[in-house]
């Protein structure tokens, strides 16, 4: 059975004379590292360019709010529960009256941190979430830490911020590849 | 009398220590050029961290290297184990010192009286053979080291040294005798002297440069021959117990013994710092400058051509190491004692029957 056609069948034999000198070979080969010598270098001087990484890449968390800039987390722990690297955790608090404007649920979360050494970036706490509250953002990265105290990313980091919403333009890939041929740029899908 | 006795020593006091900084300064940015050079064939950037373009990145290597912890194994042998990399140092530097690196320098010392000193480090009329002397001990350096480490890899890394130097030394001398046979003259001065112009011995010995440049790259261990330190199979070989500034000290020689072997490239096949039309460049800078300033000018073209050439064989032997893969130890056997002694010896034997008939032929035939 054949799997694939790139199969090559090994030869055995004697090597001719221009193979036993070796020389042939060698000069070819030069000839092909000097190509790339001069070649477009594919590296990508990471902090200073920054690549895109598409619409579906999973960078560092966002707690969405809704329109009226209403928390929309409700503090179930789904998200906990369904982290596979148990890097998230909450204290949920009832909301008071008066609060109405900044949680969406009557029941939030007080606290709400993510461990980022722990977490393994998989997306499943997004996947679980039931007010779609949690996102991960394709277009930032959580920066290296060089401190512990860095390390565990609170409200104060998770929060979206009002005056700089995550969008998302697309969902999958092959979304995203039927955007860029029509030239769609950004569309706000998050926005319920 | 005296004064100018002094004048020319010092000048060549000078001379000694540029061509001992430059050495120093040309391997520690080797370091820095061979992970350009593996970066750019990999289609990649290289360092380009420290400093603009990284250009400050062999110091930052030094500087790591002094403060890594500097580690002696207790089931060492101490002083051997001190010995080792020290005298691959020292053979490494030793070597350049007969190298030619240019012509000559003028001195007027009094009115009428100038002193002409030679830019070389030491003119002894044997030199080829001292620096096929200093690079047979520059093995020991390896050898002690990996014996001292009493450690099997680095034990293997040591024998596969010696045997693999003995071996392509063998073909080395041989391809060299060639040469000899030519110029009838063991000093490198008067090899390059005779390689005037463009008359140089890369025409007349194709097969004897192919075999010299293929023994050095093994004499360097070098890529496609760097089994003694050959990382796959045996660790880094005979440096596996190395760390710190030994270490340092090992790879530095690397670096130095491939500048010094591409120098020697160069002014034995490559004609040292002879160019075409290097007589015409020196008139016209001796009609411009006068005698002594014109000379002294054309001099420094020449060494600059000199260093031009030998550079351009540094890159050549990064170029070979980022090309091809390590050979097997049998193949390697194999290519030094069946292929290139033989050829190395009929090397020689075409080369005396051209001298003998081809010669006075030649001769002959230009009257
Ligand atoms: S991305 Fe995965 S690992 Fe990270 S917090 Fe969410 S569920 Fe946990
Ligand atoms: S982020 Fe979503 S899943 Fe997690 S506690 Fe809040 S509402 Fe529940």
């Amino acid at each position: 059975m054949q799997l694939t056609n790139r199969s090559k069948q090994v030869s055995n034999k004697e090597m001719t004379f221009a193979e036993k000198i070796y020389l042939p070979a060698i000069i070819t080969g030069l000839g092909i590292t000097i190509k790339h010598f001069f070649q477009k270098k594919v590296t990508i001087s990471y902090p200073e360019v920054k690549k895109n990484l598409g619409p579906v890449f999973r960078g560092r968390h966002v707690l969405k709010r809704d329109n009226q800039g209403r928390e929309r987390c409700t503090a179930c722990g789904l998200c906990a529960v369904a982290c596979p690297a148990e890097a998230i955790s909450m204290v949920a608090s009832e909301r008071q009256k008066g609060e109405e404007n900044l949680y969406r649920e009557e029941k939030y979360a007080a606290v709400y941190e993510i461990n980022m050494l722990r977490c393994i970036f998989c997306g499943l706490c997004e996947e679980a979430c039931p007010k779609q509250a949690i996102y991960l953002r394709h277009d930032e990265f959580v920066p290296v830490f060089t401190e512990r105290d860095q390390v565990i990313w609170g409200k104060d980091k998770l929060a979206e911020n009002m005056n700089n919403r995550y969008l998302r333009t697309a969902w999958t890939r092959e979304e995203a590849h039927e955007q860029d041929l029509k030239g769609i740029v950004a569309q706000p899908r998050t926005q319920l | 009398m005296a004064f100018s006795i002094d004048a020319a020593f010092i000048i060549k006091a000078i001379i000694i220590l540029l061509i001992f900084a430059i050495t120093l300064l040309i391997a520690t940015y080797s370091t820095y050029a061979e992970r350009k050079v593996a970066a750019f064939i990999q289609d990649r950037i290289g360092p380009n961290r420290a400093g603009p373009f990284g250009l400050l990145q062999p110091i930052a290597d030094a500087v790591k290297m002094f403060f890594k912890e500097d580690f002696i194994p207790s089931h060492a042998s101490k002083w051997l184990f001190i010995l080792g990399p020290c005298l691959s140092m020292l053979t490494a530097l030793m070597t350049s010192a007969v190298i030619p690196f240019g012509d000559s320098v003028k001195y007027e010392a009094a009115p009428g009286k100038v002193w002409d000193v030679a830019v070389q480090a030491i003119d002894v009329n044997i030199g080829i053979l001292y620096v096929f002397g200093v690079v047979s001990l520059g093995v020991y350096g390896i050898m002690v080291g990996g014996w001292a480490s009493n450690n099997k890899f680095s034990l293997l890394g040591a024998i596969r040294a010696a045997s693999q130097n003995i071996s392509y030394e063998i073909s080395m001398g041989l391809a060299i005798v060639a040469i000899l046979m030519m110029t009838g003259s063991l000093s490198i001065r008067h090899i390059v002297e005779q390689q005037h112009g463009g008359n140089w011995n890369i025409f007349y010995q194709p097969i004897g440069f192919v075999i010299f440049i293929t023994c050095a790259f093994a004499e360097c261990n070098r890529t496609p021959f760097d089994l003694p330190e050959c990382e796959t199979e045996l660790i880094g070989g005979y440096h596996t117990e190395y760390s710190s500034m030994k270490l340092g000290f090992y790879l530095f020689a690397e670096y130095i013994n491939m500048f010094v072997s591409s120098a020697m490239i160069a002014s034995l096949y490559f004609g040292g710092y002879n160019y075409p039309g290097m007589d015409w460049v020196q008139a016209k800078l001796i009609a411009a400058m006068g005698e002594i300033t014109g000379h002294n000018l054309a001099t420094l073209v020449g060494t600059l051509v000199f260093f031009g050439k030998s550079l351009f064989f540094v890159f050549f032997y990064m170029w070979v190491r980022w090309t091809l893969p390590r050979f097997r130890y049998d193949q390697l056997m194999n290519l030094g004692w069946k292929g290139l002694i033989p050829l190395a010896i009929v090397n020689v034997i075409l080369t005396g029957g051209a001298i003998l008939y081809l010669k006075p032929l030649v001769v002959s035939l230009l009257k």
